[in-house]
């Protein structure tokens, strides 16, 4: 590990699993922290953290309030939960504009509402000019679990891989929001409260094996975890794999993959072969799902890897993400 | 019809042209003399023979030796502590393109001095380097250019508008090479065991054709120029096999959408206006003569390597003794065959030309494994 930090230690990637690992876990390690999930269960609760720094603070599709909400519930809807209670916490620099964070609290009041959960105790620091760019927030949530026994150390061969959408907006969106890149107006971050997709799937008794939002380092880095934390092989074939002309042509562009591009509304499902039609069913009722699709399947062909098969009869392994992706992303 | 960005590839990413030109290519190749080892200069190329899998489609006796084309690849140790150095000079802020971010100097790299507080930008134009200076007129900017044929005319123009309109606080740092100098020098190693090239086709769009016609004249290589599509290759493929089986040693251009034998003469003219050839220290060939591009004599006051001369440092460094990317360009090696492949040198910590950036050979074979 380096000596100093480098952005590429907060890409979800390689580097930043190696900085939790030989940092964070060393110092904290317990149990539950150890399991590695979106969120850690303890009991009949997830409870899960996270900080949001986007830049730029609105962009299309979303803003930084949105997403704090969107991020902090989808961990929990992850786990099989129903999101609850939210902390809310701020750092401000000196000098924004109280109009500015208003509408920001009030994207975070609207997207609270969708996922019927409510915040209970906050935390407002301001800091001096330079600090800290804009406003930085943290929200803390406590959800209750529905359906139990969600892990992404349980995916074997009876399961197939379905993705609930079209992925890599959010990363396309922000990345052609900072780089100036005038792109045609159906390109926006995909940034959305998943609690309701999920609990259709429970009402609808589709049984979850395992479930992960996609967000830094992409379908990639989430595939090659369970891989890696299930002990299997995941066969993807690429044809199916939901992308829109648009990621596609930023990808192009600027030479990024969208397995790699971080999502904020985007999900992958473990499920057992027997529910896969059913789940695709309902996922696809819902208007931004409509892309929803069966990508791959659970193998032993090379245990610990993702392979992206493509149609012309082809394959090679889809890695875990590394490098400097794109810092501030969520 | 409107034209979507997609027009442009999509029918050269297509599954039955793909199978369909793997077929031609197996039945061609059971007619072939020998086998033939195909040299693609550039790591575009390499990317796309990675990428999409095309080495699976091929017949035992199609092989392929990946070339130095990578211009992050091939500069070597010293010339990025250059960057380095660059970055920690007070008011400075050093301009590169992406590609150049991680690649490790004697100190670190420059995502390192950027951490240690250096301001180090990454851009995707070099003209991106005019509002950055227009923003900072107390900083002087030094664009750190790399690249082949294909980028230097934008390099030129950057300093074509930095003299037009008298911009006071750019500076240039070249380490533009070119194409035909290091396949001249690879092919005159005894031990060379390329029998044709893949010519990259953006390097032509630019320079014409002819920069390759001494090849098949001189050295009896063939030399089919490509683009950079899956079906761009297999088509470049196919082209070269029927050349052996044909008996014919030509130079062919697969990328006709765009390439002529003149090349862009405008961006020539701008480029030589500015620049002139000089000699260049390749990252795991070593020295070779009139291989580099650098600024004229004329031109040094924006001239950064001349400026910050006393500062920049000169003694040449070589990479560590068990790498054998040297060996890997020249295709006596393939990187699954180097001792610390993937163990000691892998993308994050990469010890030797190769594995630095996603066009290196032995990066991308870290990147897309082979499945084969």
């Amino acid at each position: 590990m380096t000596k100093t930090i480098t952005l590429a230690q907060g890409n979800g990637g390689e580097e930043n699993n190696e900085l939790i690992k030989k940092v964070f876990y060393k110092a904290f390690k317990n149990e539950i922290l150890e399991r590695s999930e979106d969120a850690a269960v303890i009991g009949n609760l997830a409870m899960t953290t996270d900080s949001f720094t986007v830049s730029p603070l609105f962009f299309s599709g979303a803003d930084i309030g949105k997403l704090a909400v969107c991020g902090t519930c989808n961990d929990l809807a992850m786990m099989g939960a129903q999101p609850k209670y939210l902390t809310c916490s701020v750092i401000i620099e000196e000098g924004f504009e109280v109009e500015t964070l208003e509408r920001i609290v009030e994207s975070m009041r609207g997207e609270l509402a969708i996922n019927g959960a409510v915040v209970v105790s906050g935390d407002t620091k301001v800091v001096p000019k330079g600090s800290v760019d804009k406003i930085f927030i943290n929200t803390t949530g406590l959800g209750e679990i529905v359906q139990a026994g969600i892990s992404s150390n349980n995916v074997s061969e009876e399961e197939v891989i379905l993705i609930n959408r079209d992925i890599g907006c959010h990363g396309a969106t922000i990345f052609a929001a900072r780089e100036g890149i005038e792109m045609s107006s159906a390109l926006k971050s995909d940034c959305n409260s998943l609690y309701p997709q999920v609990k259709a799937l429970i009402d609808a008794g589709v049984k979850i094996t395992a479930m992960r939002d996609a967000t830094r380092g992409g379908v990639a880095a989430v595939l090659n975890e369970w891989a890696r934390q299930s002990n299997v092989c995941i066969e993807v074939d690429e044809e199916k794999l939901p992308i829109s002309d648009e990621v596609k042509g930023i990808c192009e562009m600027l030479g990024f993959e969208a397995t790699a591009l971080a999502n904020e509304g985007t999900f992958v499902l473990a499920i057992h072969k027997d529910y896969a039609q059913k789940a695709l069913e309902v996922l696809k009722s819902f208007d931004v799902c409509t892309m929803a699709s069966i990508v791959g399947e659970v193998t032993q062909k090379y245990p610990q890897k993702v392979i992206l098969k493509s149609p012309w009869g082809t394959s090679r392994f889809l890695e875990t993400p590394n490098g400097e992706l794109l810092p501030r992303i969520c | 019809m409107r034209l979507e960005l997609k027009n442009l590839y999509d029918d050269f990413r297509n599954a039955d042209t793909i199978k369909a030109y793997a077929k031609i290519i197996v039945e061609d190749a059971l007619k072939l003399p020998h086998s033939i080892n195909i040299m693609e200069v550039c790591g575009g190329h390499t990317h796309t023979i990675m990428k999409y899998g095309i080495l699976q489609l091929l017949p035992s006796n199609i092989k392929f030796v990946h070339g130095p084309g990578c211009p992050v690849c091939i500069m070597p140790k010293e010339r990025i502590d250059h960057a380095y150095v660059l970055s920690q000079q007070p008011n400075v802020i050093l301009v590169t393109l992406g590609d150049m971010i991680k690649v490790p100097g004697s100190n670190g790299s420059l995502q390192d001095a950027r951490s240690k507080g250096a301001d180090v930008r990454f851009v995707y134009s070099p003209l991106d380097c005019l509002k950055i200076a227009r923003e900072n007129p107390d900083k002087t900017v030094i664009f750190f250019a790399i690249g082949f044929e294909t980028t230097t005319p934008m390099s030129a123009a950057l300093l074509d508008t930095v003299i037009k309109e008298e911009i006071p606080n750019i500076l240039l740092h070249l380490n533009h090479v070119t194409v035909p100098e290091p396949m001249r020098a690879l092919i005159s190693d005894e031990a060379c065991i390329i029998d044709a090239f893949l010519g990259p086709s953006h390097v032509s769009v630019i320079s014409g054709s002819k920069i390759y016609e001494e090849f098949p004249r001189d050295w009896g290589k063939p030399v089919v120029v490509s683009g950079f599509e899956p079906v761009d290759v297999m088509q470049s493929i196919s082209m070269i096999v029927k050349q052996f089986i044909e008996n014919r040693c030509e130079l062919e251009v697969e990328y006709n959408r765009a390439v002529t034998r003149e090349g862009n003469l405008k961006a020539q003219a701008l480029n030589d206006k500015y620049f002139h050839k000089v000699d260049f220290r390749w990252r795991g060939l070593g020295d070779i003569p009139q291989s580099g591009i650098g600024l004229r004599e004329e031109y040094d006051r924006y001239n950064a390597e001349k400026i910050y001369d006393a500062i920049l440092p000169k003694e040449e460094i070589n990479d560590h003794k068990l790498c054998i990317c040297g060996d890997i360009l020249k295709g006596k090696a393939s990187p699954p065959q180097c001792s610390i492949f993937g163990t000691a040198c892998k993308p994050s910590s990469p010890v030797g030309s190769c594995m630095v950036s996603s066009e290196g050979a032995c990066a991308a074979y870290y990147k897309y494994g082979n499945l084969v």
